[in-house]
């Protein structure tokens, strides 16, 4: 056969040819384009609109950038700059940019939320990314009180002494568990309790008489802007996982009367809109407080933004609870660990790690509601945007308010939400 | 250690009720019941003293009381001579009018978005998430403003449609007008009238049961003729052709009954300062629907594409094996399991939809709370009970929605064993 076949074949190979360079349709971006852009019919026109869409858009918005005004005074001066042409006048953020973030706060105390916004990451930080030391958490344990005096001003005494609430209920459980767990327990509750309401205010008024140490005091109702939406919205954040878990644990409990509690308490506030829990707040909460007394409407706002917050952080937690497999309870009673251990040590940080992306949810929802006060009267970034409207400088002015207090929002809520991602990649354990 | 024959002591001490786990549950029951009774009778307490240093009452005599004031959209009979309890009544309409159309067109962009989203077209899915992004973190009352602040300041006003060369155009062949006072579209008009029914607080023109009467008995029968097929198909392995049938079941019967309705389409008209004739929807009513639209949309597109992705790539794969069409794998594999995922968060979303609905208050729309909780309540100065109706029929609202939807649910849920 070999012979036939070298006399029929007059020419052999007897090297190897040069690789040949691939068709430039499979190589390079003209492959990539292919196979991301125009793969079919189908995919070539959501291409053609898509490609419109973004054509339309930067068409519109682009100009009106490029053209923008930054130093103006009034709406007026920055047509006359502009000259018919479109453009943006960010002339009102840089006028405005204080009343933006502070809204009416005394101009020479800015330093004040400055330095609280500064120490709020320098005291969250700990919480957040393990690799900072561990001992910064006790500047996180003491920053509510820091930032109460920064803001709210007034004698240092005062948030001394409450704090000193904690002290003693902390020294008071150490001394009493020994002797008598649920002793101490109790003691340990009510001791503070009567302390923050009975002899807080007298004691700090004493002291702050003997020595007084502080800085100027300024009301709520000169907070405003990012100030104050940061103020509701971290409060509400810090406050509303723990009582999230209690009322969740409490759904979950085999206690029926404190599982229709707290059953009847989730999905009333689950029924409403914040809306009429914000009216009950600013209209209603003076029926049902003893007469004559009358709180900060700040506080109360935190207060039922809290509570909403809680409600729905409840029903995400109780979402990871019921995730968590059967076996997990049962080896943490067969350890014989009780219910507090087990919820602590087992239950808890599995359950928790499962509800990252709904409890950073209900975080990024409860931020994005402080919005809503604007409609009982305190001037957030919304509510600041109509009142700079109705200045004559800068009558007309929309969208540049609006675009600048939806990036910062957007900034805020975005890095949440990556934040939640690096979390949960990070606590992820399994070996997918 | 040695085992005592003796039983144990059940003899009760004091000290039981505190480390005996099976009467500690009770006690701390009681103490809670004890501690909550004591926290209610306080509140009651305060609010019946508040009350009576105020002078006022609590009595619901109010709502029968002459409202005097306009209402700018109304779905029922309303004028100011009627009550506050029907002034209520036309808001709480008008919030499960928003809520209903906002649900729906929600759902569509949220499952185009979504399923865009997932595509393999790299400029499509970008601006997919762009969109999702980008509604996600900005609050709904910051959207809501803007869209009717678009709708107020950026259309043209009517008079720019007037004249010889007009700055504005209607569109769709000079049908739909848009002006800065609102919408104006073609409204449906009937030549021959059935006259209307009178249901005790609320009259419904004849005209438009019959028709969702026919809509809904062509929707029946096609069920039926559909179950019909697969019944055969199940015996002889064969499945008729029924889509003609289909067609004629849906289409001729409702076009018979509007033909002999005489339906016809009135069309707004430039007429003096302002458009006349066709229907006419409010700014506050197009801001409101675009923007909890849109906004719910971005969450109802992430809860599709969780609930596409969480469908092992098995299945596909599973499907393209037998021989099945991407089509065909999509609507017969994927997303009927992709739909037990989707639609529990779903219900959260048209729950949120409906409670969102309360933020016309930004934009003036008359819902329930801005007729209620706002102009009543400030009229009559019934802040207590204004506000407790109002979460009341809130939370009714909600929990029959969640209801219903729950129902829906379970009939399509994995039945597990």
């Amino acid at each position: 056969m070999s012979d036939t076949h070298s006399q029929t074949v007059s020419y052999v190979r007897d090297t190897m040819l040069a690789e040949k360079t691939p068709p430039v349709s499979q190589v390079g971006a003209v492959r990539w384009v292919r196979e991301n852009l125009f793969s079919g019919p189908l995919n070539s026109i959501l291409t053609i609109v898509g490609i419109l869409a973004v054509w339309f858009l930067v068409g519109h918005i682009g100009p009106w950038f490029l053209n923008a005004v930054w130093h103006a005074g009034s709406l007026s001066e920055c047509r006359e700059i502009l000259q018919g042409a479109t453009g943006a006048c960010f002339g009102v953020i840089k006028d405005r940019w204080h009343q933006l973030l502070f809204g009416f706060y005394p101009q020479d105390a800015y330093w004040r939320p400055t330095l609280t916004f500064v120490l709020l990451i320098v005291a969250v930080a700990p919480v957040l990314f393990d690799r900072v030391p561990r001992k910064m958490f006790w500047f996180s344990i003491l920053y509510p009180a820091l930032a109460f005096w920064l803001l709210w001003g007034g004698t240092i005494w005062f948030p001394v002494v409450a704090m000193l609430g904690f002290v003693i209920a902390v020294v008071i459980f150490r001394v009493l568990t020994p002797i008598s767990s649920l002793l101490g327990l109790i003691a340990s509750l009510v001791v503070p309790v009567m302390w923050w309401l009975f002899l807080t205010a007298p004691l700090a008024d004493s002291l702050s008489q003997a020595l007084p140490i502080g800085i100027a005091s300024i009301k709520s109702d000169q907070f405003g802007g990012f100030m104050i939406s940061i103020i509701i919205g971290v409060t509400g954040i810090a406050l509303s996982l723990p009582i999230g878990i209690l009322l969740a644990l409490g759904r979950k409990s085999d206690l029926l009367l404190v599982k229709w509690i707290c059953v009847g308490f989730i999905e009333f506030i689950r029924g409403v809109p914040l809306i009429t829990l914000l009216f009950t707040a600013s209209l209603l909460l003076n029926y049902f407080l003893p007469p004559g007394s009358n709180f900060d409407i700040v506080l109360r706002v935190v207060i039922m933004v809290t509570l909403f917050a809680a409600a729905y952080m409840a029903e995400v937690i109780r979402g990871g609870l019921a995730a968590l497999p059967r076996g997990q309870y049962e080896a943490a009673d067969a350890l014989g660990l009780d219910y507090w251990k087990a919820q602590r040590l087992i239950i808890m940080p599995q359950a928790l790690k499962i509800s990252i992306p709904g409890i950073v949810n209900t975080f990024i929802g409860l931020f994005k509601d402080t919005t809503l006060v604007v409609f009982i009267g305190i001037l957030d970034p919304i509510g600041l945007s109509n009142a700079i409207r109705a200045d004559s400088n800068w009558n007309g002015i929309y969208w540049e308010l609006f675009g600048f207090i939806a990036l910062m929002f957007f900034i805020f809520c975005f890095s949440m939400s990556r934040y939640s991602m690096y979390l949960e990649n990070k606590l992820k354990t399994d070996h997918r | 250690m040695a085992i005592t024959s003796e039983k144990p002591s059940v003899e009760f001490r004091m000290s039981m009720l505190l480390y005996d786990t099976r009467y500690r549950s009770i006690t701390i029951q009681i103490i809670f019941l004890f501690l909550f009774m004591a926290g209610a009778a306080w509140l009651i307490d305060n609010t019946v003293q508040n009350l009576r240093a105020l002078g006022k009452d609590f009595n619901f005599g109010f709502l029968g009381v002459r409202a005097g004031y306009d209402i700018n959209q109304r779905l029922i009979e309303y004028s100011n001579d009627s009550t506050h309890g029907r002034a209520m009544l036309v808001g709480l309409l008008n919030t499960l009018l928003l809520a209903l159309v906002s649900c729906l067109t929600a759902t569509v962009i949220g499952v185009f978005a979504g399923v865009l989203r997932l595509s393999k077209n790299w400029i499509v899915s970008k601006l997919m998430g762009i969109y999702v992004e980008m509604f996600r973190n900005v609050p709904l009352l910051l959207w809501i403003i803007i869209i009717f602040a678009v709708m107020t300041e950026s259309m043209p006003s009517p008079n720019a449609f007037r004249g010889d060369t007009p700055t504005a155009s209607m569109l769709f062949f000079d049908t739909v007008a848009i002006t800065n006072r609102g919408v104006y579209a073609p409204g449906p008009l009937f030549t021959t009238s059935l006259g209307s029914v009178n249901l005790g607080v609320i009259s419904v023109s004849m005209n438009f049961l019959l028709i969702m009467a026919t809509v809904i008995g062509s929707i029946w029968v096609n069920i039926l003729i559909r179950r019909n097929a697969s019944v055969v198909q199940e015996a002889t392995g064969i499945r008729p052709v029924t889509w003609w049938k289909s067609l004629l079941v849906l289409f001729v019967p409702i076009i018979v009954v509007l033909v002999v309705l005489g339906f016809h389409l009135e069309y707004p008209e430039l007429r003096g300062f302002n458009f006349v004739g066709g229907s006419y929807m409010r700014n506050s009513f197009t801001a409101m629907w675009l923007a909890l639209s849109i906004y719910t949309g971005a969450f109802i597109a992430e809860n599709v594409r969780a609930g596409i992705m969480a469908i092992s790539k098995g299945q596909s794969e599973a499907a393209f094996a037998l021989g099945l069409r991407p089509s065909w794998t999509m609507n017969l594999v994927i997303l009927p399991q992709a739909l037990r995922v989707i639609i529990p968060p779903l219900i959260s979303q048209y729950l949120n939809i409906t409670k969102n609905t309360s933020l016309g208050i930004a934009v003036g729309y008359m819902d329930l709370r801005s007729t209620l909780g706002g102009i009543t309540l400030n009229q009559t100065g019934r802040e207590l009970e204004a506000m407790l109706m109002l979460m009341a029929i809130y939370l009714t609202v909600s929990l029959l929605i969640s209801g219903a939807m729950n129902v829906y649910n379970n009939s399509v849920k994995l039945q597990e064993r």
